[in-house]
């Protein structure tokens, strides 16, 4: 059951930061597929091509240009077909109303950016970890909420 | 209109189980837990016929023994939690004795096979059945602690925040809003 790998997506229009997301999803000892988009438009647009491969978690900046992570969320949320799909935001706000926010809007998981590459990977791997959990256990998708 | 429902995903997957081993018009038993026994021996067509009509419903046969144990075990922890009887015996001695097998055994295979520890699991299913008791059946976190045999509710308290990184509060008041929103 292991050896299916996992399909993420990582949506931040900052290059720093996605290259050092991709350097730490590679030090993590899971099979992961990862793909990235600059922008949710251009994820949009991918991820509703007909019979799309479809990813089991995607990772979502907030502040992004032509169409922001809060735009993209809503998007999700009302696609049926993207139900499944669990959504990460992250970002470097730690407002608690932001959070929140989020949350209504239907995000499973808040992780505020961390400072450290030690701590981004360990993030990554928690959030990996226990939504591998929601897709192959008996657990309740609609109440999966987790703040990192 | 919009209607929440609210289901016992035991009840649903047992309704739809009986529903297509009927097809077949085999005899068996099904033993609990995610196990099915015939009383009779199947031939190959026919159990093609099963996996196919249990697809439909997302439901897959598992061949592989591991696969098999460790399903095993997540529907153990499962019954357990979700059973209204208060829990004496501890995890891994009714683990070990329900199953047959040590609880190291039990325990490595899990690990290898789940990205998760039995201890890890556990925890995360207890959290999750205390976020269903929190939101469908508006329980006080004194009575969710009370029936998922937390000692306090201060433990349940901290065990919810270190789960999940929120308070059981704030998780209660997103749900509701979320909620709220779709209706």
């Amino acid at each position: 059951m292991i050896k299916d790998p996992l399909n993420i997506v990582l949506v931040d229009d900052d290059e720093d930061d996605r290259t050092f997301f991709k350097e730490a999803i590679d030090e993590i000892n899971m099979n992961t597929n990862l793909s990235m988009f600059t922008n949710g438009q251009e994820f949009i647009d991918y991820i509703t091509i007909p019979d799309q491969n479809l990813p089991q978690v995607i990772f979502l900046d907030l502040n992004m240009p032509i169409k922001n992570g809060l735009e993209c969320l809503t998007e999700i949320r009302k696609n049926d077909l993207l139900d499944k799909l669990s959504v990460a935001i992250y970002s470097t706000s730690c407002s608690d109303k932001d959070i929140e926010k989020t949350f209504v809007l239907g995000a499973n998981v808040y992780i505020n950016k961390p400072n450290s590459f030690k701590k981004l990977k360990s993030a990554i791997k928690e959030v990996l970890k226990i939504n591998w959990q929601y897709h192959t256990s008996n657990l309740k998708r609609e109440n999966f909420l987790l703040k990192i | 209109m919009k209607l929440q429902l609210k289901y016992d995903i035991n009840v649903t997957f047992k309704s739809v189980l009986e529903e297509q081993l009927n097809k077949l018009a085999i005899p068996y038993k099904i033993n609990g837990f995610g196990e099915v026994e015939f009383l009779q021996p199947v031939n190959m067509k026919k159990m093609e016929e099963l996996t196919i009509l249990l697809s439909t419903y997302g439901i897959s046969i598992i061949n592989d023994h591991k696969t098999q144990l460790v399903q095993k075990i997540k529907d153990t922890i499962n019954g357990m939690i979700n059973s209204n009887e208060t829990i004496t015996q501890n995890f891994s001695d009714y683990l070990a004795e329900r199953l047959g097998y040590s609880y190291a055994y039990l325990s490595n295979l899990f690990s290898e096979n789940t990205y998760s520890s039995i201890e890890n699991f556990t925890i995360i299913t207890k959290i999750d059945k205390a976020k269903e008791l929190l939101t469908t059946e508006s329980l006080t976190l004194t009575e969710v602690a009370f029936q998922l045999g937390y000692s306090s509710v201060a433990h349940l308290s901290r065990q919810f925040k270190k789960t999940t990184g929120i308070t059981p509060t704030l998780f209660q008041k997103i749900i509701a809003q979320r909620k709220a929103l779709t209706n």
